[in-house]
């Protein structure tokens, strides 16, 4: 089953023209794939029209079933709940603790509260994070802060992870960690999507690498 | 970079049957009252999180208050300045009362001659005879001038007939042709319809009505303005906060609802302080205001912001309140769209 599907997907800016031209790839249930390419050749971009945050300008998007050109404006937060998004810099909001950065997802998708305060207890823990619900994120170390990130992206359970340089900002032995729990997401059937320019990282982890150039997509 | 234990990373048992939870979960939360209680809980904690936000704020929130209570009193003001003017032409509509100022050469006892004369018209329901003496009497009580008055050795007031006409004589053309008879009676010097200044209050009162409307109007669209402007500056600094709620999927409802809530206690707690302004205000002239009255018999009492109008007051502000950020965050969220 395709969970990601680009067919021929151009986005062009006023001022920079085309950052994707003619791109096309599927991604299945349960593949983990690494998006790579030099800075500026329409990894963010391309991250971003699958986040729904912008809107290709020819081609056609698919996630999960629904098609993200023909959605309308008041579907996409629905659409977005399939999906958890992890980044280099975690995205956290700093005058909150743990708990509640890890509940945002499930407050918002209107979760009771038992719900929420078990679901982030069992994804906290899933990450090694158990006993630090209470902290603030900038009392913890960057990888700590990461795992958060990703405990967040995956409390609401869903079927897709896009993460954008998750370790960019981590050692290896961290990384290595972070791409442990990435691939145990993946053997219970997420599809994840990590772009990245870290090529040793690449390298170990023998996944298939969708590469971009200049905007345009040169290996799949 | 401090190191992390790698055992503390659970290696453990693969959760199972994620595909037969992600279809329901992914889009809804729990059972249908689960959900109901989540939203009254989103609510509830919407409104106190933005009061708590506001007081973490003292300054900029006491500030923006202070002006948007000073403006909202000021509209408040107009209205009750209004109001109590009101009820003053309010007791004199129903005077269409005539006086009729004798020539100075008519004596009293000519004077009830005519009080007689008068009377016999079928039109006139009563008539009052005030003498000189009587008329001198009213004027140093109520004039102030007492003293100067007794100065004067010749009485100068003229004996005054007051006329009430019977009520059959509303209309306006009777009024007039039974203001013309009394003209021409050889005894009298002027005869004055009071309606006719009754009249000329109730324009000016119209006036003052109408600017006033305008003048709530113009600090209404002032307080939506300020409320809609400190609500857009929240709105900025908590952008990192927007940007992550809408990439796990909040809905614009979700985001802009602590906003509206900001919105919402601006509006309530100005409304409340304008309340409070205005009654202080009124405490402060209510003597004066009740000397004056006393001069002229006790014709008005200050009337304060009654029940139902303290209730419009702050359902007024704080509905100006939410409907000021309402209209900023739709802006914000439009154009963040487009982005």
């Amino acid at each position: 089953m395709t969970m990601i599907d680009f067919s021929n997907v151009t986005k062009r800016y006023e001022e920079t023209g085309d950052v994707l031209r003619n791109v096309s790839f599927e991604l299945e249930k349960g593949e983990m794939a690494f998006l790579t390419g030099h800075s500026g050749a329409g990894k963010s971009t391309l991250l971003r029209l699958i986040a729904a945050m912008e809107r290709c300008s020819r081609g056609q998007i698919i996630v999960d079933g629904e098609d993200l050109s023909l959605a309308k404006e008041s579907q996409l937060p629905f659409i977005r709940r399939k999906m958890g998004f992890i980044y280099q810099d975690y995205k956290l909001l700093h005058d909150r603790t743990v708990f509640d950065n890890v509940a945002l997802p499930l407050i918002i998708a209107g979760y009771g509260h038992q719900e929420v305060s078990r679901r982030v207890r069992a994804s906290l823990e899933k990450v090694g994070l158990q006993g630090k619900e209470k902290k603030y994120p900038l009392a913890l170390s960057g990888g700590e802060q990461q795992r958060v990130g990703i405990a967040r992206a995956v409390v609401n359970k869903p079927p897709i992870i896009i993460a954008d340089e998750p370790t960019g900002n981590l050692d290896p032995d961290l990384s290595a960690e972070i791409m442990n729990l990435f691939r145990q997401f993946q053997q219970v059937g997420v599809t994840i999507l990590i772009a990245t320019h870290d090529i040793s990282l690449i390298s170990q982890m023998n996944n298939r690498v969708l590469k971009l150039d200049h905007g345009q997509l040169v290996q799949s | 970079m401090k190191r992390v234990n790698k055992n503390r990373i659970k290696k453990d048992p693969p959760i199972k049957q994620v595909k037969q939870e992600n279809k329901q979960t992914a889009l809804s939360g729990g059972g249908y009252n689960d959900k109901v209680i989540a939203y009254r809980d989103l609510h509830i904690h919407a409104l106190f999180s933005s009061l708590g936000r506001m007081i973490a704020t003292p300054f900029s929130s006491i500030m923006t208050i202070a002006v948007l209570a000073i403006a909202i009193s000021l509209a408040t003001g107009f209205y009750v300045v209004v109001a109590n003017i009101h009820q003053l032409t309010g007791s004199l509509e129903t005077s269409n009362q005539i006086s009729l100022f004798l020539r100075e050469d008519v004596s009293d006892t000519h004077a009830k001659k005519v009080v007689e004369n008068i009377r016999a018209n079928q039109s006139v329901q009563s008539v009052k005879l005030i003498t000189k003496e009587q008329a001198l009497e009213e004027f140093k009580e109520y004039s102030g001038f007492g003293d100067a008055i007794n100065t004067i050795k010749k009485n100068p007031l003229p004996i005054v007939l007051q006329v009430l006409p019977k009520n059959a004589l509303d209309e306006k053309q009777g009024l007039d042709d039974l203001l013309k008879s009394f003209k021409q009676l050889p005894e009298v010097d002027f005869a004055q319809l009071d309606l006719q200044w009754v009249d000329r209050l109730q324009a000016i009162i119209d006036v003052a009505q109408l600017f006033a409307s305008l003048l709530n109007i113009l600090l209404a669209a002032a307080v939506l303005f300020i409320i809609g402007n400190t609500v857009r500056l929240e709105f900025y600094s908590r952008r990192a906060e927007v940007v992550i709620s809408k990439l796990v999927g909040a809905t614009n409802a979700f985001i802009r609802r602590p906003f509206l809530y900001t919105g919402f206690w601006m509006g309530f707690i100005s409304g409340v302080s304008a309340w409070f302004i205005v009654t202080i205000l009124m405490l402060i002239l209510r003597s004066s205001v009740e000397r004056l009255s006393g001069l002229y018999d006790g014709a008005m009492h200050l009337l304060f912001l009654d029940f139902a109008e303290t209730l419009f007051l702050i359902t007024a502000s704080s509905l100006l309140g939410v409907l000021g950020a309402w209209a900023v965050l739709y802006c914000e969220l439009r154009s963040a769209k487009s982005q």
